[in-house]
């Protein structure tokens, strides 16, 4: 038994790391300041990925990414753990996707790969925490998904037994193949890259990143085919024009609104001990506590 | 037709929290909007669905009810909203967003191509031009939430597609009955029209679902820690505060992030909603995402070493010190002044 299986990984802004430094004077993010990294829980996803091709031999793991030219350093991540290949949908055509675009445009280039057993996400995205391009993309190819997952139990009889992680609890499911499969964080952690592989995959790029290299490759990348990451535009994919980008998304941004806090009359306190006993006692006095 | 439609979730017969929030906020808006609001329960032994609901002003209530439906799982549910959808053309429709209404939301969004805005903080009413395309839109639903990029918040609207579908936390919206003997119609729908055999391919075939320990939502008292707490060592201090003054611990999503506290205690837009008594803010610098779930406390202490730490400017007390130092003071001075 092996499996051809797709992981959906994305390039996010470190949300996680808004520092001071990447605050401008006007409160709002120098997103050029927020290194660009791997969706955390995408990692947990290609673990997973990862994990089923140590078991079953032969299966190979795709990583596929939409977005600009330099998302395809997650491919070259994806290589260095362990997958077996890659692909990059770029294109200006995509710019302004809201997640219902995303999620078409990530079905039309899944089509296109052939026949795919099983396409594992991260269970939410840290640029906006909506978790929603996964259930988007298994309704989009009419498939059965299994959401929040934090450990796969079992692979047998074409079903895959699930443990879920949810808000009050636990759950174990059992699905079929093809199927689509959500990974939380809360599932086993990345394995980290692999020193063989990362020298191997060092020089793996995509045709665009090539081109802007000073060297000239010569035959190299045709001689090396498998450090040529794929780049996938419209043209590769069959597609809709109008359902992608800003036209393919019904979602549309009316507004934003720099919010200013109304201050309130607030006491500013030093920490020696005579302040805080006093802020206690009066906490006490008005039985705000005690 | 046109209507404002809500999802509700269901455990063991009662209605959640979270469903009579968001018929309560649906009620308000089809008052605006001059529609009905209706619901959708889906699940198995529903008889006692409507009396819960029905207080809330629901209009029209569709019950499902089918042995399969029984616990949830996402193609079924799907296949129902979707096919309801199509015949009642609602104009809005909310879930929860809750592991269920996260799991349905997205994938009903998906067959309809329709909108569908998660998290959101507030939901109005408004109108919309689209300079573009000369178009102008009345009566949309703005869906307000803060976006990443600083102290900013994004109204989204979805002006050609229908329903308009949000998805909103727990204890983001209030609850409120609207008339105790309010009187809705109840339609049974025939399953076997709007789900089909090989939707019930996943088998669920254990579920625990446990009351949360946790019960942050109503603590009166809520100490909550950031990044600046540092470590969880330093985070032992924050539960000896709360176990001290009978309150709950809490945390922003960098301290999550760093593993120094459980998922669960996450305040803030994409955590829990909370309005206590008395909220203290350890090492938390204010980010909107954060206040989003915690500003109507009646009372806000900060602990921040920084000034200038944007929490400040909505706390009552700003005390400028390193929490290290700071909560131990204060646990032994509670001790000492407390009877
Ligand atoms: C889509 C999305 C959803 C989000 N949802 C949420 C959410 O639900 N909840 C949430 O909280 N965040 C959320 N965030 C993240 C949010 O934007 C902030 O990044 C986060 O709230 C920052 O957490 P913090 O204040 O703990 O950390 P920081 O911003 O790093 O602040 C740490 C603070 O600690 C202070 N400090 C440092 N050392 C000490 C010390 N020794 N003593 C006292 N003070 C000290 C510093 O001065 C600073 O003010 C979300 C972000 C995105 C993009
Ligand atoms: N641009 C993208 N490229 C590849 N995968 C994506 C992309 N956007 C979202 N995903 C996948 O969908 C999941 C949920 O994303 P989101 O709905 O944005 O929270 C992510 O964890 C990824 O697995």
């Amino acid at each position: 038994m092996s499996f051809n299986i797709v992981v959906l990984a994305k390039q996010v802004p470190d949300t996680r790391n808004v520092g001071k430094d990447a605050m401008k004077a006007d409160g709002t993010v120098n997103r050029g300041a927020l290194p660009a990294i791997y969706n955390p829980e995408d990692l947990n996803a290609l673990e997973q990925a990862l994990r089923i091709k140590d078991k079953f031999p032969g299966t190979k793991v795709q990583v596929l990414t939409m977005g600009p030219a330099r998302a395809a350093e997650i491919i070259r991540e994806s290589l260095y753990r362990g997958a077996d290949g890659g692909f990059l949908l770029s294109g200006r055509e995509f710019a302004g996707s809201d997640t219902l675009a995303t999620s078409y445009a990530l079905a039309c280039a899944i089509r296109k790969m052939g026949k795919i057993d099983m396409i594992i996400c991260g269970r939410q995205a840290i640029d906006g925490d909506t978790a929603q391009v996964g259930p988007q993309v298994a309704e989009k190819l009419g498939l059965p998904q299994v959401t929040y997952a934090e450990e796969i139990l079992k692979i047998e009889d074409g079903k895959i037994t699930v443990k879920r992680r949810l808000e009050r609890g636990v759950e174990t499911v059992r699905c079929p193949f093809p199927m689509l499969l959500t990974v939380n964080a809360s599932a086993a952690n990345c394995r980290p890259r692999n020193a063989k592989l990362t020298l191997k995959y060092k020089r793996a790029n995509t045709a665009t990143e090539r081109n802007s290299l000073e060297e000239d490759c010569g035959d190299f990348y045709k001689t090396h085919p498998h450090l040529n990451i794929t780049e996938w535009g419209t043209a590769d994919i069959d597609h809709e024009p109008e359902w992608l980008g800003l036209s393919g998304s019904p979602t549309k941004v009316k507004s934003i609104q720099n919010v200013v806090f109304t201050a309130k009359e607030s006491k500013t306190l030093d920490a020696s001990d005579n302040t805080i006993e006093e802020l206690m006692k009066e906490l006490i006095a008005n039985h705000t506590i005690g | 037709m046109n209507n404002i439609f809500v999802y509700l979730e269901i455990e063991d017969g009662i209605v959640s929290d979270v469903s009579l929030e968001l018929l309560t906020k649906g009620r308000s808006l089809a008052n605006e909007l001059n529609c009905k609001l209706e619901a959708l329960a889906a699940g198995y032994g529903l008889d006692q669905v409507g009396q819960q609901v029905f207080p809330y002003g629901v209009d029209v209530l569709h019950l499902a009810d089918d042995k399969r439906l029984e616990p949830y799982t996402s193609l079924p549910h799907t296949s129902l909203l979707v096919k309801l959808f199509q015949e009642e053309k609602p104009q809005i429709a909310f879930m929860g967003a809750t592991t269920i209404g996260r799991d349905l939301g997205p994938r009903v969004s998906s067959a309809l191509f329709s909108g569908l805005t998660a998290d959101c903080t507030s939901l109005e009413i408004g109108g919309y031009e689209d300079r573009k395309a000369g178009k102008t839109y009345e009566n949309l639903l703005f869906q307000i939430r803060p976006a990443f990029g600083g102290n900013i918040v994004a109204t989204i609207v979805n002006p050609d597609c229908r329903p308009q579908m949000a998805t909103v936390r727990e204890g983001v919206m209030k609850k409120e009955i609207v008339d105790p003997a309010y009187k809705g119609e109840t339609r049974k729908l025939k399953v076997s029209d709007y789900v089909s055999d090989a939707d019930f391919v996943v088998e669920v075939i254990e579920r625990h679902i446990e009351k949360s320990k946790l019960n942050i939502k109503s603590a009166p008292i809520i100490v909550a820690g950031g990044y600046g707490v540092g470590s969880v060592e330093n985070f032992k201090l924050l539960h000896e505060l709360a176990a001290v003054l009978g309150g709950e611990v809490g945390a922003s999503r960098a301290a999550v992030d760093a593993g120094l506290a459980e998922h669960e205690r996450q305040i803030g837009q994409t955590g829990v909603t909370v309005r206590p008594k008395l909220y203290i803010a350890c090492g938390i610098s204010g980010q909107i995402q954060h206040i989003a779930g915690m500003q109507e406390s009646a009372m806000v202490i900060s602990i921040n070493n920084d000034p200038r730490a944007p929490i400040n400017a909505i706390a009552d007390y700003n005390i400028i010190g390193n929490i290290e130092e700071v909560i131990p003071k204060m646990i032994k001075y509670y001790k000492k002044n407390s009877k």
